[in-house]
């Protein structure tokens, strides 16, 4: 449901290039003055989703609304708010960094100097080199930069730490931290880095061959799945593999590994408690493993249609 | 690892990669002889005939600068002579082969990836260097054995045939020098095609000297163009000059190898600059962004344009006067030929045919660079800031638009004043040629046009506006010879230019040239506000 609130709205995008659908009706919310994950494995449709958000191509079907807006006919109202950082950035090779980041700050019509004074120093950035001779994790702060020291309302990063080392990777952090506690502006995050996403975002959609197949806040993605359990018992665990929502159950003398689903969690534990728990270590889903499930059946799915073919 | 480790995988790559390219340039080529025996066969089918058209064409200088010397009046003569300028597309498309595999590669970064592999440092220059020379090799031999075919004889059908080889094997490894100098393929390039640009003008000048019998006629040796032409095909060959043209390739490609050993991998000899930390104050808007990427190639067009256009201007009284000196024969010969206004202006129509093409070329070569700001991803973020799709269009256009303009009253200016201080006329020549030079422009906006309008319609073909154009000066050139109809000759926009200076005036066809130019851009720039951006 579309509410003034959302920064994002897309419903049932539908994009085609020649005979591949990128797109196939996918489905993205996004509120305002939060920090969103965007989530799906490479040539999911996060791309083509963001050119759609930024009036560069035209959706086939479905709707797509950006800051109350339609990002095809307001385009260039729409831009002033926002700023954008490309997956793949390439800058004019004969171009300083330094020229760059400041002819794209006035052409949106804002860029705050001291701050991106600042940035460039966080981000241990020459921006005397010309754009030809920076390194691909360099362009990559060039752009961040570009994009962070500007007041922009909503700030759009596909993929934005591709190249970057870890220590810059954590500068990058330690900044959509701060820009999240302040509170007053809204971060649509592409990545595939499930670290990333898990320290930096409010809610997360995930996507896979152009359609929306999970959304929600961390702890509402990990209700729907399943909870890791390493337990020590002083006795057998009678009747555990038997019980609906346990998987992978593994004993080991009085040790028993298994993983097991949300809604079956409390009545496995009341297993173990019979049996006598003498040590338990439980580990919450993590995004990997969320992600991961959703991965490998589209894996498993991509081997039968090959296996199909091969027949 | 052996110096050329992996060079043999590498050919097949290249071979691969160039697959349709290649062979269909081949075949084009080794035609284009074949196609003159038979309208040489036709249209002046006696002896006596083709020594008629011989003493017309020997002494008109249009001819001797796009052909070369004509030695005589046999077919094989004729054919070689005519011919001539097929060494200069040989030529240029050896160049801009090797660059495109050794330079363009390795600027995208595809050079590291496959140096990365089992391949040694030389190996990818090797490859294209074999593949290249190679191709000259069996166009020559292919060419020599389709004019053995047609009943010319052997020696000179291979020394014809091995004149191709010669220009494509000397310019394949020019390319390989010019490749290691810059950073980036387009100054690779362009320096490049300067050497051609050179060779062609000092080919012309030398020939010119050698038919009139007076001046410099030993300045076509210092030309790989030149060499082509003394190989004497049909004409008593001189197969020595074989070992001077592969002493000169050998001496090029040691030369690319030596800058090679001595530069880093995506380095060039011309090393990069730091720029400033901050954009200066007028670094604020589209226009300011396009002017910074056109600055440098049009200024180093405009002055190439005004130094080609003295060079022009002051070899036309000379000529004028050789010609002079060549006979009463000769004089009758051009009055029959009933080519408009004075010997001087046979000379200079003509050059400003081909300064319309260039300029064409350039115009091309401006919006391509529009195009590649697209394909490469850097409109991407401009248009993700509240710049309209229009003005980011419009900024470029100003250049495309303009800047051959520049180039036109450059050259015009250029060879006005040089050629007006020798007659003691400068306000009449300077007019003069400026005018004759500024009638090129509606011609060179239509393919600024057809640029265009594949840029908004189907973006991945814009490239192909060198080909346009490439066939529209053929059909106009060679139109003649094959007795195609009139139509399709009229294909060739550069055949409704007035023939200025000299010819008649007339604004029709301009203005026609204009609208349909106007028409072309508009629909581009109304299917670009439409389409997906980028597409690639």
């Amino acid at each position: 449901m579309m509410t003034e609130t959302d920064a994002i709205s897309i419903a049932g995008l539908v994009k085609s290039f020649g005979p591949a659908r990128a797109l196939n009706g996918l489905d993205l919310v996004v509120r305002t003055g939060e920090v969103h994950g965007f989530l799906g494995p490479n040539g999911a449709g996060k791309s083509t989703t963001i050119r759609i958000l930024l009036g560069l191509m035209r959706p086939d079907a479905g709707t797509a609304r950006l800051l109350g807006g339609d990002p095809w006919t307001q385009t260039a109202e729409l831009h002033r708010r926002l700023a954008y950082v490309p997956g793949d950035v390439t800058l004019w090779p004969n171009l300083s960094g330094g020229e760059a980041i400041d002819l794209l700050g006035r052409l949106r019509g804002s860029l705050d100097r001291r701050r991106r004074d600042e940035l460039i120093e966080r981000f241990d950035l020459d921006p005397r080199k010309k754009g030809r001779t920076y390194s691909k994790g360099n362009r990559q702060k060039v752009a961040l930069v570009a994009a962070l020291a500007s007041d922009a309302e909503l700030l759009i990063l596909d993929e934005p730490t591709s190249g970057l080392d870890p220590l810059m990777e954590e500068v990058f952090r330690q900044t959509i931290q701060e820009v999240r506690r302040a509170g007053d502006r809204t971060v649509l995050l592409s990545s595939h880095i499930l670290s990333e996403v898990e320290a930096l975002c409010d809610r997360i959609t995930i996507i896979r061959d152009g359609r929306t197949v999970e959304t929600g806040t961390m702890a509402e993605l990990r209700h729907l799945t399943r909870t890791s359990i390493d337990a020590e018992l002083a006795g057998p665990p009678d009747g555990l593999a038997g019980l609906p929502g346990v998987h992978g159950l593994r004993a080991d003398g009085g040790r028993v590994r298994f993983s097991v689903d949300a809604a079956a969690l409390d009545l496995a534990l009341r297993h173990l408690t019979q049996a006598g728990v003498r040590s338990l270590v439980s580990r919450p889903p993590t995004l990997e493993e969320l992600f991961l499930r959703h991965y490998d059946r589209a894996t498993a799915n991509l081997k039968g249609r090959h296996a199909e073919a091969g027949r | 690892m052996n110096a050329f480790a992996g060079t043999g995988k590498l050919i097949r790559l290249v071979l691969r990669r160039d697959r349709v390219l290649l062979p269909l340039w081949v075949a084009f080529i080794c035609m284009i002889p074949v196609v003159f025996v038979g309208a040489f066969t036709g249209a002046y089918p006696t002896a006596e005939a083709r020594q008629h058209y011989y003493e017309t064409s020997v002494h008109t200088r249009a001819f001797t600068i796009a052909y070369g010397v004509l030695n005589g009046s046999s077919l094989g003569e004729l054919v070689a002579w005519r011919s001539g300028f097929v060494t200069f597309m040989v030529a240029l498309f050896a160049l801009l082969t090797v660059i495109r595999h050794t330079r363009t590669e390795e600027a995208a970064g595809r050079r590291e990836l496959v140096g990365a592999t089992a391949v040694s440092r030389h190996a990818d220059l090797a490859a294209t260097l074999i593949v290249t020379c190679g191709a000259a090799l069996v166009l020559g031999v292919a060419s020599a054995l389709a004019l053995i075919g047609q009943g010319l004889p052997a020696a000179g059908s291979l020394a014809l045939g091995l004149g191709f080889t010669v220009a494509g094997c000397v310019f394949g490894a020019i390319g390989a020098v010019t490749a290691q100098l810059t950073t980036g393929a387009g100054g690779a390039r362009a320096i490049g095609i300067s050497t051609l640009g050179a060779a062609i003008l000092l080919r012309g000048v030398g020939d010119v000297a050698a038919q009139s019998g007076d001046g410099p006629a030993w300045v076509t040796w210092l030309t790989p163009l030149g060499w082509a032409e003394a190989l004497r095909p049909y004409s008593g060959e001189r197969w020595w000059v074989l070992a001077l043209a592969a002493g000169a390739v050998l001496a090029l490609i040691v030369l690319a190898v030596a800058l090679s050993e001595r530069r880093d991998l995506g380095a060039g000899m011309f090393q990069a600059r730091l720029g400033p930390a901050a954009a200066g104050p007028r670094l604020r808007s589209p226009l300011a962004l396009a002017w910074r990427l056109h600055r440098g190639p049009l200024i180093s067009r405009l002055a190439g344009l005004a130094l080609v256009g003295l060079v022009v201007g002051a070899m036309s009284a000379s000529l004028g006067t050789l010609m002079d000196n060549s006979g009463a024969a000769a004089r009758e010969a051009l009055a029959r030929l009933g080519g408009p206004g004075t010997l001087v202006d046979q000379f200079l129509a003509p050059m400003m045919t081909m300064l319309g093409l260039v300029s064409a070329g350039f115009a091309i070569q401006a919006a391509l660079l529009l195009r590649n700001e697209e394909r490469d991803g850097r409109a991407e973020p401009l248009l993700a800031t509240p710049v309209r799709r229009l003005r980011w269009a419009g900024s470029h256009f100003a250049f495309i638009l303009l800047g051959p303009a520049l180039g036109l009253i450059a050259f015009g200016t250029a060879a006005g004043l040089a050629h007006g201080l020798n007659t003691g006329d400068v306000a009449r020549e300077l007019s003069r040629l400026l005018a004759a030079a500024l009638v090129q422009l509606p011609v060179v906006w239509v393919f600024t046009g057809v640029a265009f309008a594949l840029f908004g319609l189907l973006p991945r073909l814009v490239a192909g506006t060198f080909a346009v154009a490439m066939v529209s000066m053929l059909l106009g050139w060679v139109g003649q010879e094959l007795q195609l109809d009139q139509w399709v000759i009229n294909l060739s926009v550069f055949e409704h230019v007035p023939k200025l200076p000299g010819g008649v005036m007339t604004a029709t066809p301009l203005i026609v040239m204009t609208v349909v130019a106007a028409a072309l851009v508009a629909a581009g720039l109304a299917g670009f506000t439409r389409r997906d951006m980028p597409t690639t």
